[in-house]
């Protein structure tokens, strides 16, 4: 099996769904001569032309609102929006039209294609290239949300995403674009939507993380080991709609549960899943559950590592609730 | 299924700026969409009187030196990021021309809303070079206290924006600002800065409407510099020009030659006089070209042959600027190396007490997010002070 980085196996996934589905396309700030701002789209202009791989004008609502009418015309398009921060100019076109028009149109209309965009911190690239709006989407009835931590499922949940019925939004955590490396299979290789993964398995507390941050989860997980708290670490890889089971079954057996994510605390995913747990499995609880997030404040440039909920804010929050 | 191709073989057009003599445009520029491009600013030197917009002796020198400080400060700049030392530069390398030009031709009581490739425009209306500097390395003296990114300072005394990355959305601000001022009667005119790639936006479309509808005294400067990072001019429009997307919001369009300061001043001048006659917007599309990369995170050998660059390198605006004010001024090589030296030093002053200064309170971090901090804020603050700090952090 071939050793891929994240561009890569998003890449990869691209091309494979491009030589299998003649529908697919790609659109886009860049995404063609040169590839993305990333990389990610390097070579499959020179592979599938100029009628596939679309460099358009410097347009998201453009971008969003023409890709939801060639899928209703029957394509499969793939718009990238280049930094997620950038995506408000198409917030209208995702929120009243594309995770809408099935609804609305009694299901006539489905709308189907999945927007690709690198979101989160930890490049340097101040609150304008650096937010995680994940959540806000996650508010918005009808669309599905998904965010890969490591090559193999990136490729295998990007192939999921684009053969989905619905409309996907598959966020990409830039800061592990090169970072993260590792085997992926090649050719066909899919992972379902909606499945979380026990990434590490324990059974003192629950940690629940997705992209970049199962890292510095990880990282707290292994010192809060070697001090005697071994946690259950959950990548739920699809946020919306979640894998709930997975992360309550895993709650009843620790009693204790912490949720990492980038974005600000309040009204987060975060705020969401700890609710959840508290609605499914409160009478298992030993301790509060606890968010370890960014602030809320818009993400800084130069404190950029005091905003993020790195290992070392991860770490005592798992220690204050194995000793609750 | 079929789209429009776009030239990936053949060099950019260069018709707007030419070295060929070209003949006096006869038109008044502003009362149309003009296709022609003004200049000023002939090869030998000399300038064409048609348009000339006489500038004394000591201006063009503070032109010259303000452009050659600009690129001087783009170079040093660029090396600062490959060492490290700073995280990103975002210049107008070739634009400085378009830039200087442009802002040069505001009076003190004008406003400025910038994009991000304007540090040249913020300099001349007197942002301190260290403060300038306190930005590139977002430490605690940045105005912006290290919370944007590298030249996204801002400039309240130097009636000067907020540089916000997002594309296309300064320009209905600077609507929204010049029109304030038209309702408070207040004489004064509001330049808005943006690349061609923002046409395409639609903060562009609905800012040339709200100005063409309430006649606002607005100048949109559109720095025609070939690119939006990798996408060609020809991918934002199938318009002829893109001074001529006033027409259809009742602004007229006019296209300056971007490389000629002269020209942009006189153009840039002619915009303002006309808002303050209460004749409304201006767009002015200044025909320049991008010499180096989008920014330093770009390489733009992946997009665009180094060759393409020859014509633009011969229509270099400091170049030609230069054989003026040799000819006019008789202006020496030596004169050249003693703005060099005296750029240098002062950067390197700048750099060195800017690399001193530590990086911002943690406590800014939570400071105007809201005029008074909500208690939640107040909560978080206090749990990261009492907090592990990260890794490599400076301690404070
Ligand atoms: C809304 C939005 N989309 C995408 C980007 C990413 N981006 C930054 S600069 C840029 C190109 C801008 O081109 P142009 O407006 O022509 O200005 P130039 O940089 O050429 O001066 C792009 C696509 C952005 N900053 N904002």
């Amino acid at each position: 099996m071939p050793q891929m980085n994240m561009v890569q196996a998003i890449n990869d996934a691209l091309r494979h769904e491009m030589r299998r589905d003649s529908r697919v396309v790609v659109l886009g700030e860049d995404v063609g001569k040169v590839g993305g701002v990333f990389r990610v789209t390097q070579g499959l202009f020179d592979e599938f032309g100029d009628d596939r791989v679309i460099d358009t004008p410097l347009s998201e609502n453009g971008i969003v609102g023409t890709a939801i009418g060639m899928a209703l015309y029957g394509l499969v398009p793939i718009p990238e929006i280049q930094f997620a921060d950038f995506i408000y100019p198409a917030y209208d076109q995702i929120v009243s039209e594309l995770a809408k028009y099935r609804y609305r149109s009694g299901g006539e209309y489905p709308s189907k294609l999945v927007i690709r965009t690198p979101f989160g911190g930890g490049i340097r690239g101040g609150h304008y290239h650096s937010q995680s709006p994940e959540a806000q989407f996650v508010h918005v009835a009808g669309l599905k949300v998904v965010c890969p931590s490591n090559p193999a499922d990136a490729k295998g949940l990007l192939l999921s995403s684009i053969r989905d019925p619905d409309p996907v939004l598959f966020f990409e955590p830039k800061r592990i674009y090169r970072a993260a490396k590792g085997d992926v299979p090649e050719g066909e290789y899919t992972v379902p939507l909606g499945q979380a993964k026990v990434v590490r398995p324990g059974w003192h507390v629950t940690l629940v993380v997705w992209g970049a941050m199962l890292y510095e989860a990880l990282d707290a997980a292994n010192q809060a080991a070697a001090q005697g708290v071994e946690c259950e670490v959950i990548d739920l890889r699809t946020l919306w709609p979640l894998d709930i089971d997975t992360v309550i079954e895993s709650v009843k057996r620790t009693g204790r549960f912490i949720v990492v994510h980038e974005a600000p605390k309040s009204c987060g995913l975060g705020a969401e899943l700890v609710s959840l747990v508290n609605e499914k499995a409160f009478l298992h609880l030993e301790a509060p559950p606890l968010r370890v997030t960014g602030f809320d404040t818009p993400f800084p440039y130069t404190l950029e590592n005091e905003y993020l909920p790195l290992s070392h804010r991860i770490l005592p929050a798992i220690l204050e609730t194995a000793r609750y | 299924m079929s789209t429009a191709t776009y030239s990936t073989d053949r060099p950019p057009n260069v018709s707007g700026a030419s070295l060929e003599p070209q003949a006096a445009v006869a038109r008044h520029p502003l009362d149309t969409c003009a296709d022609d491009v003004i200049k000023v600013l002939r090869d030998d030197g000399s300038l064409d009187p048609a348009h000339d917009p006489k500038l004394e002796p000591s201006e063009v020198i503070a032109l010259y030196k303000a452009m050659v400080r600009t690129r001087l400060l783009d170079e040093r700049l660029v090396a600062l990021q490959r060492q490290g030392r700073i995280g990103f530069h975002i210049g107008s390398l070739g634009e400085e021309a378009t830039v200087l030009g442009s802002v040069s031709a505001t009076r003190p009581q004008d406003w400025v809303f910038p994009c991000y490739r304007e540090f040249g425009a913020a300099l001349w209306r007197g942002l301190p070079l260290q403060r300038y500097i306190d930005n590139m390395f977002g430490n605690a003296n940045d105005t912006v206290k290290g919370r944007q990114m590298p030249d996204h300072y801002t400039y309240r005394e130097g009636h000067f924006g907020s540089v916000s990355s997002p594309i296309g959305t300064q320009i209905t601000q600077a609507v929204g600002f010049a029109w304030a001022a038209k309702l408070k009667r207040d004489e004064l005119v509001t330049l808005a800065y943006f690349g061609d790639g923002a046409t395409s936006s639609s903060d562009f479309h609905s800012a040339l409407n709200f100005a063409g509808v309430f006649k606002v005294p607005i100048i949109f400067l559109c720095r025609n510099n070939g690119w939006a990072i990798s996408v060609p001019t020809e991918r934002q429009t199938s318009s002829n020009t893109f001074a001529s997307k006033g027409v259809a919001y009742g602004v007229p369009g006019v296209r300056v030659d971007g490389n000629d300061v002269f020209a942009v001043v006189k153009v840039t001048r002619d915009a303002i006089a006309r808002a303050s006659r209460g004749e409304g917007a201006t767009l002015i599309e200044a025909m320049t070209y991008r010499l180096s990369g989008h920014s330093t995170s770009d390489d733009p050998k992946a997009y665009r042959p180094e060759a393409w660059l020859d014509p633009w390198r011969r229509l270099d605006p400091i170049a030609r600027l230069r054989r003026h004010v040799e000819r006019t001024q008789g202006w020496t090589d030596a004169q050249d190396r003693e703005i060099e030296a005296a750029v240098d030093a002062e950067v390197k002053a700048c750099i060195a007490v800017s690399e001193k200064v530590p990086p911002p309170s943690l406590d800014s971090m939570f400071e105007d997010v809201y005029a008074e901090p909500p208690w939640h804020l107040v909560e978080q603050r206090e749990q990261l002070k009492a907090g592990p700090r990260p890794k490599g952090h400076g301690g404070h």
